[in-house]
């Protein structure tokens, strides 16, 4: 039904999105490809003219860039293993017949309503707090001494705040995707005594991938660019860096731009070795 | 199956459920609970759960310290802003993806969702410098068209997604009799979009809304959303948890409560029409 005419018109609706994520891809990005090769340092001379390379072998030579990425891979890993398995064992619970169904999936899906800035905020103060904070509390209670979450466990406490506001999104995804799975098959497996492990395996699963495909992509995307929640507890320090906070600092608290687009490249080229992977994958998995 | 059984493990899931439910809600729950505690209360040893003197003073004094209504009303002029600038650009580039197929639709989609994973720190002061020589920084327009480029990507996957499950049949039957393009796009086309619309508009608003990298660094007074108003309670004066909590609550009710009475469309959005 296509005609000659009606593609033209398409091609002529689709143009101003893609101009626009082009422009706002390329753009910024060739400014920054540009500042990575000159020394800039606009508080202190300004443009100081064309350095080749050396912003890039500056940026992997200081100590902080390896622990930076690695901070970054944890943080994302971590967050996308706990969200889906917590996700996948919340959906089939919330499957099961109960009373208060609705009330109890307003109740999980809250967090993902609350802005980054407000759960940092009120995780720091009100739960990890070495002194006032409700874990405080409780292990005074068991007789521990209260652990200092954001200095002592800086990583795990940032894990566990992203995790809290990832949770509901993987958990109502895995939760659609199950409540459409066909129970009659299900039973016809009972029926046949297959063990509630084999059909967790063998039926569930199989039939959740496509949306645990959609959880870590759209996930991953969010995760990569974490950033309130760093800068409002840790503020980058005790070892809670990621890659796109270091640039940050470079970027804004040196004020050193070429050695923070240099950085900004790295980010670029490890972003799309992610994508390429993810896309793969979800390339696969999303033939409509 | 015996039916005891039946109810006896209903009511083990319902206890489960809730169980966890509320473990989930608890750290929300707590600080609306703090936010109407004297800052004394807020930090008693051992806690104080709900026999307290609820107090409003939180709210005040912290209207009164940083003027809310202006931050919530930048908060929800760029979220609406943002959304409707993304519809218009992106409703006929869905529509046309989904209606019009070419061997590079697939191509194209995963390109643009691919920009979304341009770290938005690596492009910071070039947008920067952009902003100030066109005079954009600080303003609302400028937010938000970064939010709406910034979302353009997820709203273009979520309408496409949608338009491709209406049935192109009902549009060669309305074809046969003898109905116009306008009359086709405005009588059979639209009622079966709008539910898609809808889901899309409100995930984008929540996303808008609760944005916090841009908003964090591309404002100072003028255009401040609810973002950085709460990022300025972390200073050492955010340890005042009453106040903290006053304005946090502040900050996620109006969002909170959106999403919770449209829960059914919400759900519908997030899983971007990919999970049936």
């Amino acid at each position: 039904m296509a005609t000659q005419n009606s593609r033209s018109a398409a091609r002529f609706m689709l143009a101003p999105a893609v101009v626009l994520l082009l422009g706002w891809m390329l753009v910024p990005l060739t400014m920054t490809l540009w500042f990575s090769f000159r020394k800039y340092l606009p508080l202190r001379g300004g443009d100081m003219g064309w350095v080749g390379f050396d912003n890039y072998v500056r940026f992997v030579s200081s100590s902080s860039f390896w622990p930076s990425i690695q901070t970054t891979l944890i943080i994302v890993g971590s967050v996308l293993i706990i969200t889906v398995i917590l996700g996948i064992l919340l959906a089939l619970l919330l499957d099961q017949p109960m009373w208060g169904q609705g009330v109890v999936r307003i109740l999980v899906i809250a967090p993902f309503f609350v802005m980054p800035t407000v759960s940092a905020l009120v995780w720091k103060n009100m739960f990890m707090d070495p002194v006032n904070g409700l874990f405080a509390h409780l292990w005074k209670f068991f007789g521990l001494t209260p652990i200092e979450w954001l200095s002592q466990a800086s990583l795990p406490s940032l894990v566990m705040i992203v995790s809290w506001q990832w949770l509901p999104f993987a958990t109502l995804i895995l939760l659609t995707a199950i409540q459409s799975l066909n129970s009659e098959q299900l039973e016809a497996a009972e029926m046949d005594g297959a063990a509630v492990v084999s059909r967790f395996f063998h039926i569930i699963l199989p039939h959740l991938a496509r949306a645990i495909t959609i959880v870590v992509l759209i996930q991953t995307i969010f995760l990569l660019s974490v950033f309130a929640e760093i800068f409002v507890t840790t503020g980058g320090a005790f070892g809670s860096k990621t890659l796109s906070y270091l640039i940050f600092q470079r970027v804004l608290e040196s004020q050193n731009i070429g050695l923070g687009s240099a950085g900004g490249i790295y980010a670029v080229i490890l972003a799309n070795i992610i994508a390429i992977m993810l896309m793969r994958v979800v390339g696969k998995n999303l033939d409509a | 199956m015996a039916r005891e059984i039946t109810s006896q493990r209903k009511t083990i899931n319902t206890v489960a459920a809730w169980a966890i439910g509320l473990l989930i809600f608890f750290p929300i729950l707590w600080t609306i609970l703090t936010s109407f505690k004297t800052e004394a209360v807020a930090i008693a040893d051992p806690p104080v759960f709900l026999f307290f003197d609820w107090t409003l003073e939180n709210y005040s004094i912290v209207q009164e310290r940083s003027n809310y209504g202006r931050f919530l009303w930048n908060s929800i002029l760029i979220a609406v802003g943002s959304t409707i600038l993304g519809l218009l650009v992106a409703v006929p580039a869905a529509w046309s993806m989904a209606f019009v197929p070419s061997v590079r639709t697939k191509d194209i989609l995963l390109w643009m969702l691919s920009t979304k994973m341009l770290p938005a720190v690596g492009v910071l002061y070039p947008i920067y410098l952009l902003f100030i020589q066109l005079g954009l920084l600080d303003s609302v327009l400028g937010l938000t068209i970064v939010l709406m480029l910034i979302n353009l990507p997820i709203i273009v996957w979520m309408l496409y997604s949608y338009f491709k499950e209406i049935p192109v049949d009902i549009l060669e039957a309305a074809r046969m009799d003898g109905a116009t393009l306008k009359e086709e796009i405005l009588y059979v086309l639209t009622p079966m979009a709008i539910p898609g619309i809808a889901s899309t508009v409100l995930l984008n608003i929540i996303l808008a809304w609760n944005e916090a990298f841009w908003t964090l660094n591309l404002t100072a007074a003028q255009a401040a959303p609810l973002t950085a108003f709460i990022a300025s309670y972390s200073s050492p004066e955010g340890l005042f948890y009453a106040k903290l909590s006053a304005a946090s609550t502040m900050a996620i009710a109006p969002i909170l409560i959106m999403g919770w009475f449209s829960q059914k469309q919400l759900v519908r959005g997030l899983t971007f029409g990919a999970v049936k």
